[in-house]
């Protein structure tokens, strides 16, 4: 049998016809030829940069809409504060520890402690069941039935239920936490190990690879990007079951503050805990996305097509 | 790789090599119900380049998929080479490895890459190695999967239809690259193609698939040195014989 290590390689202009003949209509090629793809970024034309400003322009006004209504005194100011005033207690809440309140910085970490071991716990069991699930028809039999189940009981329908079982203290805001990030995430990466190409299934058959290789280089990447899906789903799912978990009986977080406010019927402190939920809800899906990125980086040459 | 038997169905005048590479016996695979491989038997000698031909639906991916091992509720007997390498249709690369990872992909010799590096040069795709698979064009993509199938320097080539969804421009230039690695790597070849012409191009026999069986095989007896001539009287001939037991009446 003929080595392909012992023939003499091709000289390089004998695949220039071939190259020329794959684009015989002028199509603008996603990279120019010859050029190695992973320096490739896709530039985005300038227009691109000045519509983004352009979509801040409805909410800036909308804003400066609020502020000219409430300091014209059309709405109460108590019910609705002014944006100013909301910005002002936002400042004092993280400069002094009111017995109250305690501090916003302080609250805001309570708050994410719950939610990155809620949100830790409910992702590992996600993934763990969703490969036991994913890669054999035992595994699928006995967990899927249960998580299929799972997922049809109403999350906060739940919390009465686990008041009982868990108490009041931290153990049921973050079991509710859990199982809330761990069913899209688990549906989703289930959905995408059983949904891999069958055809490149096949090929790697053909190719010799052994199961975990097959696992390893076919199953799994070819789950990830539905498994990244879920996991933005998950962390939506996570941050709406702190809130509520933390409306039941808090003594710390952002909760804690809210009740508290609730009760001096202070809106605008209010206000600016809703504005750090918001903040952090988009800061960590903007930290998935760039995963994504990374993590999804071949498809840039399908997406900038 | 076993001991030559008799032919059974096909009976090419010249004495091909003593040993045969690939032979099967009483192949049989049902789709529900319906009998797509009826008791086939086929031998391919190594190194020759065999073109299957058949209409659609007849069962000549089926035919190559149990050779390749990919179908195991096919019965009768197979035996092949050791290595056998296959390319699809679609180029089948894995999107998320580089070009040179899809080609190193399951190569079990010491450096994978290396022996990956040639196989990439060998098929013009040297500078292309570290792109992501979506970024090739059509072409391209099917360079990459030849250069992934003959890595593995397999005993038996199997291409199912890997030029069909290419332009003819494109499929032409293919055509001179799978010759020029046939010749230089000698792999027996089966090549399933429902292109007359492509098969007439590139084979040294011509099989047609038909009723579960291979109804109809025949050498090309013409020398391969440049491109062969379309126009050669052998090969028109045996061209209009091909398009009738493919029940095309008429050259079209």
């Amino acid at each position: 049998m003929p080595r392909i290590t012992d023939v003499p390689v091709l000289p390089q202009a004998s695949t220039a016809p071939d190259r020329a003949a794959e684009h015989p209509v002028p199509v603008p090629p996603a990279t120019a030829p010859g050029q190695p793809e992973q320096t490739q970024r896709p530039n985005r034309p300038e227009r691109h940069r000045w519509h983004a400003w352009a979509r801040l322009v409805s909410p800036v006004a909308v804003v400066l809409l609020w502020q000219l209504v409430s300091s014209a005194g059309l709405v109460s100011a108590q019910k609705l504060p002014p944006p100013l005033t909301v910005w002002h207690t936002a400042v004092s809440l993280v400069t002094t520890d009111s017995p109250a309140y305690g501090t916003l910085q302080g609250a805001m970490l309570v708050s994410l402690q719950r939610i990155a071991i809620g949100f830790a716990f409910g992702a590992v069991a996600a993934i763990g069941l969703a490969l036991v699930a994913g890669l054999s028809r035992v595994g699928e039999d006995a967990v899927d039935p249960l998580m299929q189940i799972l997922r049809t009981l109403p999350l906060f329908g739940l919390i009465p239920v686990f008041i009982v079982w868990f108490g009041i203290g931290e153990l049921p805001k973050v079991i509710l936490i859990a199982l809330g990030t761990a069913i899209p995430l688990y549906l989703n990466t289930f959905a995408g190990i059983r949904g891999v190409d069958a055809r490149l299934a096949e090929a790697g058959r053909a190719l010799g690879l052994r199961r975990t290789e097959m696992i390893r280089h076919v199953i799994l990447p070819g789950a990830l990007p539905q498994a990244l899906t879920g996991l933005r789903q998950s962390l939506g799912v996570a941050w709406l079951a702190l809130v509520v978990a933390e409306q039941v009986n808090a003594n710390a977080g952002l909760g804690f503050i809210i009740s508290q406010a609730t009760q001096f019927l202070r809106n605008d402190v209010i206000l600016v805990a809703l504005a750090v939920y918001a903040a952090l809800g988009l800061i960590t899906d903007a930290l998935v996305r760039l995963l994504e990125r990374r993590a999804l980086a071949w498809r840039r040459g399908l997406l900038s097509q | 790789m076993a001991p030559r038997t008799p032919l059974p169905v096909e009976a090419p005048e010249e004495a091909p090599v003593a040993a045969t590479a690939t032979t099967a016996r009483g192949l049989v695979r049902e789709f529900d119900g319906r009998r797509v491989l009826d008791g086939l038997d086929l031998d391919i000698a190594p190194g020759e380049f065999v073109a299957l031909l058949g209409v659609s639906g007849t069962g000549k991916s089926t035919l190559l998929r149990a050779l390749a091992g990919l179908d195991r509720q096919v019965t009768g007997t197979i035996d092949t080479p050791d290595r056998i390498a296959v390319a699809f249709q679609e180029p089948r690369l894995l999107p998320w490895h580089t070009v040179l990872a899809n080609v190193a992909l399951g190569l079990r010799t010491r450096e994978p890459e290396t022996a990956a590096r040639i196989a990439l040069t060998e098929v013009g795709l040297t500078e292309r190695a570290q792109a992501w698979p979506l970024t090739l064009s059509g072409g391209e993509a099917q360079r990459a999967a030849l250069a992934r199938a003959l890595v593995r320097e397999p005993g038996l080539l199997l291409l199912d239809e890997p030029f069909s969804a290419l332009d003819a421009l494109t499929r032409m230039a293919m055509h001179r690259l799978v010759l020029r690695l046939w010749q230089r790597h000698r792999p027996a070849v089966l090549l399933v193609t429902h292109d007359v012409d492509e098969a007439l191009v590139l084979a040294d026999r011509v099989l047609v698939l038909a009723g579960g069986r291979l109804t109809f095989s025949a050498p090309v007896d013409i020398p391969r040195d440049r491109d062969r001539d379309r126009d050669h009287p052998a090969l028109i001939e045996l061209r209009h014989e091909l398009l009738r037991q493919l029940g095309v009446s008429q050259e079209g």
